[in-house]
């Protein structure tokens, strides 16, 4: 067994962890498991892939940034593409969410998110028809790193975003008044209600977060994988499994629930085989709910 | 003659669907069980059934030949209990919990119904599986109309004892660990213990679903349980109204009277390489349905969750039960 699997591990895994970061804050903060989450990811990747082709008809062909697969084009188009992803995580707050959750059924609102993930993949299948897209399909050459492991350059580069955002939102959820509204309302709701807190303002923060966060991860596919309408949908399950893995509400929980099943998954695919992968998360999901249900750093539901 | 054996073959699938609806109602409607991966259960049941009725087969494990009620009875058996463990894991958890392990249920049901070659035949699925009144396909018409009969005879009896359940006093343990959870474990009722027993009977109603339908068809696949179907049946049971039987069933044959319509519609207008764009518009549109009708009539059209009447005795005790928190 060679130790590639870490890198490609690592790399699976802060994709799915900031994933699941999303997926814990809306879990914590709105109390609702958002089965619409994954379709972010993927509305937010072809949104950037659309701004990297308008680029590109405007200023005609960019060339890469020397060891990259991409040029100043994605970048610009990734940041578009984020603020694009929360404009569309609020407006779906705004028309179906938060009008369901002022009736006060909960598991309505997990319904309408299952509905609204149906709609929102099949319009992408509809508008960019189901094949795989590419943001760039130049072969990068991988350096060697020792001990038999292999990296790319896009890969590093990809890393180092990873740690940098899952860096910021840790400091923004502890170190600012913002995420401790946001920890508030997550521990207690009433009571935060009760000491002022602006609700609303906090579930809009949430919203934009989780949606630009969602948006980087489907990037991260499109650049290392390829760019499907079911890109989202097929990474739904790591997601909750990391997130209920990690401890509902616990961003760090999420990213390391990410790693580990990443690291799980690629470790399964050199054992066994790429085509039991997806089964890798569920057994952990189980694993995790029979043993320790409120995960690494949850705390008991109060 | 044509349109009465389409007739047939319509209410046959239809009433298909309202079995699986019905166990959903089961889960969902009386007991607020929530199942996002229903189509897993589904397929459980269709390749249960077809390992053990199809002839034996040499490249794959089984084909034992039995007879076709055999197969009925263990996809029932196979699909309860899929089901009870599958709730024996989360009921003791958040609603949500159960959500998103019924959604990894159907995944793994998937891949296991496209990998595990030995067992389910991979991506070609398994074929040759007995069709009840098989002799009589030379005769589309009277092989329709029996198999019409067959599954409305099995569709009747379920509704029935359904609906017997649900006014039994298991179903009213049911509907009140449904309305307040508290109330009901106070009168020493296990809420664990009847909530594992409601999803493993809907899962077996559900299997047993599937399991007619692999021998209506006698064909069955992978990309028959796709998410896709637990997406219809739930528009199924919103529709026709969550917690009613009768709606379940009146959903059913509706929404499928719908999707059957406006796919022969995309069919017609949508030139052969624009279809299965069409078809993503019409899944489209059927999603923005199902929130639609949440938003604005989440009763459905024969739902028995009218919280707040408006008028009379009734509604002073409702809206004084809508005020304290639950």
């Amino acid at each position: 067994m060679s130790l590639q699997f870490v890198v490609d591990g690592l790399l699976t895994g802060s994709m799915i962890g900031l994933g699941a970061i999303g997926v814990t804050l809306t879990y914590s903060i709105l109390r609702f498991s958002n089965f619409a989450h994954g379709d972010f990811m993927a509305w937010g990747t072809y949104a950037t892939l659309a701004v990297v082709g308008a680029i590109g008809a405007t200023f005609g062909k960019v060339a890469p940034i020397a060891p990259f697969s991409f040029g100043w084009p994605l970048i610009v188009a990734l940041v578009v593409g984020m603020a694009f992803t929360a404009l569309l995580a609020l407006l779906l707050d705004k028309v179906l969410f938060s009008r369901l959750r002022s009736q006060g059924q909960a598991i309505i609102v997990v319904m309408a998110s299952f509905g609204a993930s149906m709609a929102l993949r099949s319009l992408l299948e509809f508008t960019f028809t189901s094949r795989p897209t590419y943001f760039s399909r130049a072969i990068q050459i991988a350096m060697p790193v020792g001990f038999g492991i292999r990296i790319t350059p896009d890969q590093i580069a990809l890393l180092l975003l990873t740690a940098v955002l899952v860096l910021g939102v840790h400091l923004l959820m502890t170190r600012t008044q913002t995420g401790r509204s946001m920890q508030a309302l997550s521990q207690n709701a009433a009571l935060a209600r009760v000491v002022g807190i602006d609700v609303g303002s906090v579930v809009r923060v949430t919203w934009v977060i989780g949606g630009a966060l969602a948006c980087v991860a489907g990037v991260m596919i499109g650049i290392l994988v390829q760019i499907r309408p079911f890109m989202g949908f097929d990474m739904l399950l790591p997601m909750f499994a990391a997130a209920i893995l990690g401890g509902i509400g616990s961003i760090p929980g999420a990213v390391l629930g990410g790693l580990i099943i990443g690291l799980a998954e690629a470790g399964a695919v050199q054992l066994i085989g790429a085509e039991w992968r997806a089964a890798v998360s569920f057994i952990i999901l189980m694993a995790v709910l029979f043993v320790r249900p409120i995960g690494v750093f949850g705390v008991r539901e109060r | 003659m044509d349109l009465l054996g389409y007739g047939a073959f319509f209410l046959t699938t239809a009433l298909i669907f309202s079995l699986v609806t019905l166990g959903l109602n089961l889960q969902w409607g009386l007991t607020g069980l929530f199942n996002v991966g229903l189509a897993g259960f589904v397929a459980i049941g269709a390749y249960t059934s077809a390992l053990l009725t199809t002839p034996d087969d040499a490249v794959r494990l089984g084909g034992f030949g039995l007879p076709i009620l055999v197969g009925w009875l263990g996809a029932m058996v196979v699909g309860g209990i899929a089901a009870a463990l599958t709730g024996m894991a989360t009921l003791r958890l958040r609603s949500d919990y159960l959500a998103i392990t019924t959604f990894g249920v159907a995944v793994v049901v998937q891949l296991v119904a496209l990998n595990a070659q030995k067992l389910t035949g991979g991506p070609f699925g398994i074929g040759f599986i007995p069709r009840p009144f098989g002799s009589l396909a030379e005769t589309p018409l009277l092989f329709n109309l029996s198999n019409l009969a067959v599954v409305s005879v099995v569709t009747l009896i379920a509704y029935l004892a359904l609906e017997h359940l649900s006014r039994s006093p298991w179903g009213r343990v049911l509907k009140a660990l449904r309305e307040d959870e508290r109330a009901a474990i106070s009168l020493g009722k296990s809420a664990r213990f009847y909530r594992v027993q409601a999803f493993a009977v809907g899962g077996a109603i559900m299997a047993l679903a599937g399991a007619l339908q692999a021998h209506f068809t006698g064909f069955i696949a992978p990309d028959n349980y796709l998410p896709i179907l637990t997406f219809q049946v739930w528009v199924m049971l919103i529709v026709g109204g969550s917690g009613s039987n009768l709606g379940a069933v009146i959903g059913s044959v509706l929404v499928w009277a719908i999707w059957a319509g406006s796919g022969t519609l995309t069919s017609i207008l949508f030139p052969p390489e624009q279809q299965a764009r069409a078809a993503a518009l019409q899944i489209a549109a059927i999603g923005v349905m199902l929130c639609v009708i949440l938003l604005i009539r989440p009763n459905g059209l024969l739902g028995d969750r009218l919280r707040r009447p408006r008028f009379g005795k009734r509604a002073k005790v409702a809206t004084a039960k809508s005020i304290s928190p639950s």
